[in-house]
C-alpha cells in the first residue's frame, strides 16, 4: 500500500517551479506571489500530513511508498518519513514560505555600502523558481528511504543553492559559490563511493535502507564505509576543520538564501549521521565515537570563540551555527536516548533560532548596506520593532531558557554528561566542556547586539525606517515557534521520541537513559 | 490557581510588548494593575496554606509535561518557602509599581519600562514557585533577562549598555555551575524535582558527589546574588533606573541565590564542606560589600555595596543549615523593605536634584525633603540594626547562630555590622544633613505622593517585620515544613543582652560616631580627597574589575584574536600556500580569482585528511 502524501509534497513545489519559470519576462511580482502560494499550499499539506503521523508501533517508515526506478540496479524511488524526518520536513516547509517572503526583494540585486546595487546575474523568477526546486529536494532529501534516492537528492540540492548564492550574492559571490560547490563535490563523492561500496558488501541487491540496516557485519568493512558517509556528511554539517565554507557562504548569499541553507541543508548532514552512519555501521560508530565526540566539542568551543571575534555579522552567524552544529553531533554520538532527542530536536530549533537571526540582521543589513558590525550603532532608538525581533532571535541564539533552543541544547548536555554508553568519563568530561560554551554564546550574542542595537545612533541609522508589515510578517512566525516550543517541546519530543528509539536500538543501545535513570523514579 | 500569580504579569508583559504604541497611555497603569492581582493571588494562597495542617503545607500542582523521556514536568509548589517570596516579590513589587508611575513619569519609554517590570515579576515568581530546577532555571533566567533589559533601559547610554551585557555575561558564569550541577543531580538521582530530592533519596549519593552539587549550586547563587567572585556587576548594574535598582537589584532578584542555597538544603546539610564555603563566601561578601560602600561618593553604587554586604549575611545564614534558615529569609524580607525603601528613597532624592547621585553635591536636604528624609532615616536605623527595628532582630539572628558555628565567623559579622553602622552613617550625614554643596541649577523639593506613599509603606515594613518575624520564632516554625527545624530552637529575646548583641551595639556606634565626626562634624570637600591606599583599594571595588580584565577578559580577547587569524590563515591559508607552491601562481588576488578551484579543492582534501587521521587515530581503522 502506497501513500501518496510525500510524492505529491515533492510534485507540487516542483510544478510551481515549472509554472514560474515559464511566466513571461516581466512578471516578477506575480512570480512572487506564485511562489508564495505553492509554498503556502506545501506547508499546509506538510501540516495535515503531519497530524495524522502516530508514533505508534508497526511500521517505522510511514507514508511509504516504493516504486522501481532503475530495476537492473535495485534502485528504488522509496520514501517513507519516522519522526525525526517528519519534524525536519515541516521545518523546511515553515522555512519556506518565511524565506520567501523574506526575499521579496534580494532577487533584485544586493545592496552595497557605498549604495550601489550588486546586480544579479538572472532574472527575479529564476531565483523563486529555484528556491520552489530546491523545496522539493529538502524535501525529497529527509523523505528518501532509498540510499540511492538520498545522494542523488544529496548532490542535487547543490545546484539550486550553488546558483542562489553565486547568481544573487553579495560582491565575492562566486568565490563563495564555488568553495561550497567544491567542498560539497568532495563530500559527496566520497559518499557515492560508499554507497556503491554498500551495495556491494551487502550483496542484497537493493538501496532500500531498512533493508540494509544490521547486514555489514564485518567490523573493518563498517569503518572504511562508515568514514566515507560521515566525512560527507562532516562536510556538510559542517564539523570543525572542514567548515571554513559556511562563514564565506553564509555571508555572500542573499539572506534568504543563507537561511535554508544552515537551516535545512546543513542540517542534511547530522541527520544523515544519525540516519545511516549510526544505524548501518553501529560497530564503527561505537569505534569512532571518541574522536567524534572530540571535533564535536570543539566545533562547539572553537565556533563560539572565531564567532566572537567577527566584524561582520552574517559571517558572525555563520560561526556561531558551527557552535550549534557541534552540539548536534554531539548529541548524536552521545548515543544516549535524551541526548540523541535533544540532537533531533536541536536541529529544527537551531532551524527556527538561526533563521530568524539570519533574518532579522538581514533586514538590519538591507538597511544600510554593510555587513559590517562598526557601521551601526544605536539602531533600538529608530527601529524599536526590528530591534526587538534581533534581541529574541539573538537570545534563541544564545538558547536562553524559556526558548526553543534551550531545550534541546539542555538535553543534549544533560543526556551526554549522563550517558553511560561509553564510560562515563569522557562524555562527562564533554558535557562539562560544552557547557562554557553557554558563556561564550552571551559574549558573542550581547557583544553584537551592544554595537548593533545599543549605544548613541550612528548617523546612516538615523535615517533607517522600522520593518514594515511584510517583514514583521517574517519574523512574527517564528519568534512564536520559538516562545512556543520554548514552553511546550511535547509536540516535537513526541514524534521524535520513537524514532530515537528505534534508532538506538539498531545501534544496540538499549536506552540506557531511560533503562538505568527511570528506575530511579 | 497559583499559575495565575505567574500568569497575571506575563499577560501583563505580553499586552504591552506586542500592542505597544497603542498602550502607551494606559500601559504603566496595566502595569500596576497585574502586579496588585498577582499580590492578591499570592495573599490568598498565603491564606489557604495557613488553613491547613503543617503537614500539608506543600501543595503541588503539575501543569504539564516538559520533557517526558526525561520525566520532566512543569509544575509549581506552593510551600511556607515559596509562598514567602511570592508575598515579598509581589508586595514590594506592587509599590515599586506605584513609585515608578511618578519616577518614570517623564520618560517617553514609560509603556516599555512597566512591560519589562511585569517580565521580570512573572520570571521572580517562576523560580520561586517551580517545583523543579529546570522550571527554577528558566524563571532564573527570566530574570536575568529582565535586569539585562532594565540595566540597558536607557541603552542609548554606552555606560548602560555595557553594563547590561556585563551583568548577564558575569551571570552566566554562575549559571554555567547551575547547569553542570543540574547535570550531576539529575544522572545521580533521575530526577531533578524537588520533591524527589530529600534527604532520605539523596543519602545514597557519596560525598563528593553531594559536595560537587553544593559547590556547582553555590557557584550558580554566587552569580546572581553578586556574591565573591562575582560580584563585579552589581555596581554597574546601578545603571538602570533607580526603581529598577530598588526591585531587582536589592529586595528580590539578587537574593535569589539565597532562595537556590536554602532551597537545596539537603545537599548542603548533607556535605560539610559544600556548606563550610557558603558561609566563606558569605563571610567574605559581606566584609568587601561594606567596605566598598565606605568609598563610595554615588550613593546609588554605595547602597549597591550595602546590598552585597547584607546579602552576604543572608548567605552565612543560609550555610548554617536549618537553624540558619529561618534568620536568612527573614533578613532577606526585612532587607527587602528597608533596602527598596532606601533604594527609593535615594531615587526620591535624585528625582529632585536633576538625576544627581554624587552625595558630595547633596547636604542638608532634610529640610527640602521631609517624607524621603524620615523614611530613608527609618531604612537607615533598620540596616544599622537600631534597637527594635527590623535589622536589630534578623542580623542579630545571624550572627549569634554563626557565633555558634564557629567564632571566626560570628566576630567576623560582627566587625560587618559595625562598618555598616559607618557607611550608612556617612550617608545619612552626607544627603541630608551639613551644608548644601548643591550644583547651581538644583531645585530640591519634595516627590509626588504617588512616590511618597511606597516610602512610608515600606518603612512601616522596616519597622515591624524584624519583631514580627522573629519573635516567638514565627517565621522558623512557618517555613519548618519546607525547610525543618534546627534541633536547638534559638530563643528569641525583645533586647538581647548576650556579650555578641552588645558588642555588635557598641561597634555600630563606634562606626556611626566616626562617620559623625568625619561627614556630620567636619565639611564634606565638595571634590573627592585623594584618600589613602584602602580608600582607593575600596573605591576601585577592591580591585575585582582589574582582576577579571587581566585574569579572563585581557586573555580572552587574545584567544579571540589568535582563534579568528587561525581560522582565517591557518586552515584556509595552510591551503592557499600549499595551491601556491603547487601551482607556482604568484599574487594574492590572482590566486583567489582564477586558482580557487584548484586551492579549495585541495582545501577539502586537506580536510578530509585531517578527519581520516582523527578517525584512523583512535578508531584504527
Amino acid at each position: 500500500m502506497s501513500s501518496l502524501w510525500l510524492p505529491i509534497l515533492m510534485v507540487v513545489p516542483v510544478l510551481g517551479a515549472i509554472v514560474v519559470a515559464l511566466l513571461p519576462k516581466g512578471s516578477d511580482k506575480l512570480a512572487k506571489q506564485v511562489t508564495l502560494l505553492v509554498s503556502l499550499v506545501v506547508l499546509a499539506l506538510t501540516l495535515v500530513m503531519a497530524f495524522q503521523f502516530t508514533g505508534a508501533p508497526g511500521d517505522r517508515f510511514k507514508f511509504a511508498a516504493t516504486y522501481d526506478w532503475i530495476p537492473s540496479f535495485g534502485v528504488h524511488f522509496g520514501v517513507g518519513v519516522d519522526g525525526i524526518a517528519l519534524v525536519l520536513i515541516a521545518l523546511s516547509a515553515v522555512l519556506v514560505p518565511i524565506v520567501v517572503l523574506a526575499s521579496w526583494h534580494d532577487a533584485s540585486g544586493v545592496k552595497a555600502a557605498d549604495g550601489t546595487v550588486v546586480a544579479p546575474k538572472r532574472s527575479v523568477k529564476t531565483y523563486f523558481s529555484l528556491l520552489l526546486v530546491l523545496e522539493a529536494m529538502m524535501i525529497g532529501v529527509f523523505a528518501a528511504t532509498d540510499i540511492f534516492l538520498f545522494y542523488v537528492f544529496f548532490e542535487a540540492m547543490l545546484i539550486p543553492m550553488y546558483f542562489m548564492i553565486g547568481s544573487y550574492g553579495g560582491a565575492q559571490r562566486s568565490y563563495a559559490a564555488v568553495k561550497f560547490l567544491l567542498y560539497s563535490l568532495f563530500g559527496g563523492l566520497l559518499m557515492l563511493v560508499a554507497v556503491i561500496g554498500l551495495y556491494v558488501v551487502a550483496g542484497k541487491g537493493t538501496f532500500m535502507f531498512p533493508e540494509l540496516v544490521g547486514v555489514i557485519q564485518d567490523p573493518a568493512t563498517q569503518k572504511w564505509l562508515f568514514a566515507g558517509f560521515f566525512i560527507a556528511f562532516a562536510i556538510k554539517a559542517p564539523l570543525w576543520p572542514v567548515h571554513t565554507w559556511l562563514p564565506d557562504a553564509a555571508a555572500q548569499a542573499p539572506a534568504g538564501a543563507a537561511v535554508l541553507l544552515v537551516g535545512v541543508l546543513d542540517k542534511v548532514g547530522t541527520y544523515g549521521m544519525l540516519r545511516f552512519c549510526l544505524e548501518l555501521f553501529p560497530d564503527a560508530a561505537k569505534a569512532f565515537t571518541m574522536p567524534i565526540i572530540v571535533l564535536a566539542v570543539i566545533s562547539i568551543i572553537y565556533g563560539a570563540i572565531v564567532a566572537i571575534g567577527q566584524t561582520d555579522m552574517k559571517r558572525l552567524i555563520a560561526y556561531t551555527s558551527i557552535s550549534h552544529f557541534g552540539f548536534i553531533v554531539m548529541g548524536v554520538f552521545a548515543m544516549s536516548q535524551v541526548a540523541q532527542e535533544g540532537a533531533a530536536l536541536y536541529m529544527v530549533n537551531h532551524g527556527f533560532a538561526t533563521g530568524a537571526l539570519f533574518l532579522a540582521a538581514g533586514f538590519l543589513i538591507a538597511r544600510r548596506g554593510s555587513p559590517h558590525i562598526a557601521d551601526y550603532g544605536g539602531a533600538q532608538k529608530v527601529t524599536p520593532l526590528l530591534a526587538g525581533f534581533f534581541l529574541i532571535a539573538g537570545l534563541a541564539g544564545l538558547s536562553l531558557p524559556g526558548l526553543s533552543s534551550f531545550v534541546s541544547e539542555f538535553m543534549v548536555m544533560i543526556g551526554t554528561y549522563s550517558s553511560p554508553a561509553f564510560g562515563s568519563g569522557a562524555l562527562t568530561v564533554a558535557a562539562i566542556v560544552s557547557a562554557v560554551a553557554v558563556i561564550l554564546a552571551a559574549v558573542y550574542i550581547l557583544w553584537m547586539v551592544q554595537r548593533t542595537l545599543n549605544g548613541p545612533t550612528a548617523e546612516p541609522v538615523k535615517a533607517f525606517k522600522d520593518l514594515n508589515a511584510r517583514e514583521v510578517w517574517v519574523l512574527a512566525p517564528l519568534v512564536a515557534l520559538i516562545i512556543g516550543f520554548g514552553f511546550f517541546p511535547k509536540p516535537l519530543l513526541d514524534v521524535i521520541t520513537p524514532a530515537v528509539t528505534s534508532t538506538l536500538s539498531n545501534v544496540q543501545v538499549d536506552n540506557p537513559a531511560i533503562a538505568e535513570k527511570g528506575a530511579g523514579q | 490557581m497559583s499559575w495565575l500569580m505567574i500568569a497575571l504579569p506575563l499577560l501583563g508583559a505580553f499586552i504591552l510588548l506586542v500592542f505597544n504604541r497603542f498602550t502607551n497611555r494606559w500601559g504603566h497603569l496595566l502595569g500596576v494593575v497585574m502586579s496588585l492581582a498577582s499580590f492578591a493571588v499570592a495573599v490568598l494562597a498565603f491564606v489557604e496554606l495557613l488553613g491547613l495542617g503543617e503537614d500539608q503545607r506543600r501543595q503541588a500542582v503539575t501543569l504539564y509535561e516538559f520533557i517526558p523521556s526525561m520525566k520532566l514536568n512543569m509544575g509549581l509548589l506552593v510551600d511556607p518557602l515559596s509562598i514567602s517570596f511570592a508575598l515579598l516579590i509581589t508586595g514590594v513589587g506592587s509599590l515599586i509599581h506605584i513609585y515608578s508611575i511618578g519616577y518614570m513619569s517623564h520618560d517617553p519609554d514609560r509603556r516599555r519600562f512597566f512591560s519589562y517590570l511585569n517580565l521580570f515579576v512573572a520570571a521572580m515568581l517562576l523560580l520561586v514557585l517551580s517545583d523543579n530546577y529546570v522550571g527554577l532555571f528558566i524563571g532564573w533566567e527570566g530574570v536575568g533577562l529582565a535586569s539585562y533589559l532594565l540595566i540597558g533601559f536607557w541603552q542609548f547610554k554606552p555606560s548602560a549598555a555595557v553594563a547590561a551585557k556585563k551583568a548577564f555575561v558575569v551571570n552566566r558564569v554562575g549559571d554555567f555551575g547551575l547547569l553542570v550541577g543540574m547535570f550531576v543531580i539529575w544522572t545521580s538521582f533521575g530526577s531533578l524535582a524537588f520533591k524527589d530530592l530529600g534527604a532520605e533519596q539523596i543519602g545514597t549519593a557519596s560525598n563528593g558527589t553531594l559536595t560537587a552539587i553544593g559547590l556547582l549550586l553555590l557557584l550558580g547563587a554566587c552569580g546572581k546574588s553578586a556574591q565573591l567572585p562575582l560580584q563585579s556587576w552589581l555596581l554597574d548594574a546601578m545603571e538602570g533606573p533607580t526603581p529598577v535598582s530598588a526591585l531587582i537589584h536589592a529586595a528580590t532578584m539578587v537574593t535569589a541565590g539565597v532562595y537556590l542555597v536554602v532551597r537545596s538544603g539537603v545537599f548542603f546539610e548533607a556535605s560539610d564542606v559544600a556548606s563550610l564555603v557558603v558561609t566563606i563566601v558569605g563571610v567574605a561578601t559581606l566584609l568587601a560589600g561594606a567596605i566598598i560602600g565606605c568609598a563610595k561618593d554615588d550613593i546609588k553604587k554605595g547602597l549597591a555595596g550595602s546590598t552585597m554586604s547584607q546579602i552576604g549575611y543572608m548567605m552565612l545564614g543560609a550555610g548554617l543549615g536549618p537553624a540558619g534558615y529561618a534568620f536568612a529569609i527573614a533578613h532577606l524580607i526585612a532587607h527587602g523593605f528597608f533596602k527598596a525603601d532606601m533604594f527609593l528613597g535615594a531615587g526620591s532624592v535624585m528625582h529632585g536634584m536633576n538625576d544627581e547621585v554624587d552625595m558630595r553635591k547633596y547636604g542638608g536636604l532634610r529640610k527640602y525633603m521631609p517624607v524621603t528624609f524620615a523614611t530613608f532615616i527609618v531604612g537607615y536605623l533598620a540596616i544599622i540594626g537600631f534597637p527594635f527595628l527590623s535589622g536589630f532582630y534578623t542580623k542579630d539572628g545571624i550572627i549569634e547562630t554563626a557565633m555558634e558555628h564557629g567564632a571566626w565567623m560570628g566576630w567576623l559579622a560582627v566587625l560587618g555590622a559595625g562598618i555598616t553602622g559607618f557607611y550608612m552613617s556617612r550617608m545619612i550625614f552626607m544627603t541630608f544633613f551639613g551644608e548644601k554643596r548643591w550644583d547651581k541649577d538644583a531645585h530640591p523639593h519634595e516627590s509626588p505622593s504617588v512616590m511618597t506613599v511606597p516610602l512610608i509603606l515600606l518603612s512601616i515594613g522596616s519597622i515591624v517585620l524584624g519583631y514580627f518575624l522573629i519573635m516567638d520564632n514565627r517565621l522558623m516554625h512557618f517555613l519548618a515544613p519546607a525547610v525543618g527545624m534546627p534541633e536547638h530552637v534559638p530563643v528569641p529575646h525583645l533586647f538581647s543582652t548576650t556579650t555578641v548583641g552588645l558588642s555588635t551595639l557598641a561597634l555600630v556606634a563606634v562606626g556611626a560616631a566616626i562617620a559623625w565626626m568625619k561627614y556630620g562634624r567636619a565639611q564634606v570637600p565638595a571634590v573627592q580627597p585623594r584618600g589613602s591606599f584602602l580608600t582607593t583599594f575600596a573605591r576601585r571595588d577592591l580591585y575585582g574589575d582589574a582582576l577579571n580584565e587581566s585574569l579572563f577578559m585581557r586573555p580572552g580577547q587574545w584567544l579571540t584574536r589568535i582563534a579568528v587569524y587561525f581560522d582565517n590563515r591557518g586552515i584556509d591559508g595552510l591551503v592557499n600556500g600549499l595551491a601556491a607552491g603547487i601551482g607556482g601562481s604568484s599574487g594574492r588576488l590572482r590566486r583567489l580569482q582564477t586558482g580557487f578551484a584548484r586551492t579549495y579543492a585541495l582545501s577539502i582534501l586537506i580536510g578530509a585528511a585531517l578527519l581520516t587521521g582523527a578517525l584512523l587515530l583512535v578508531g584504527n581503522i
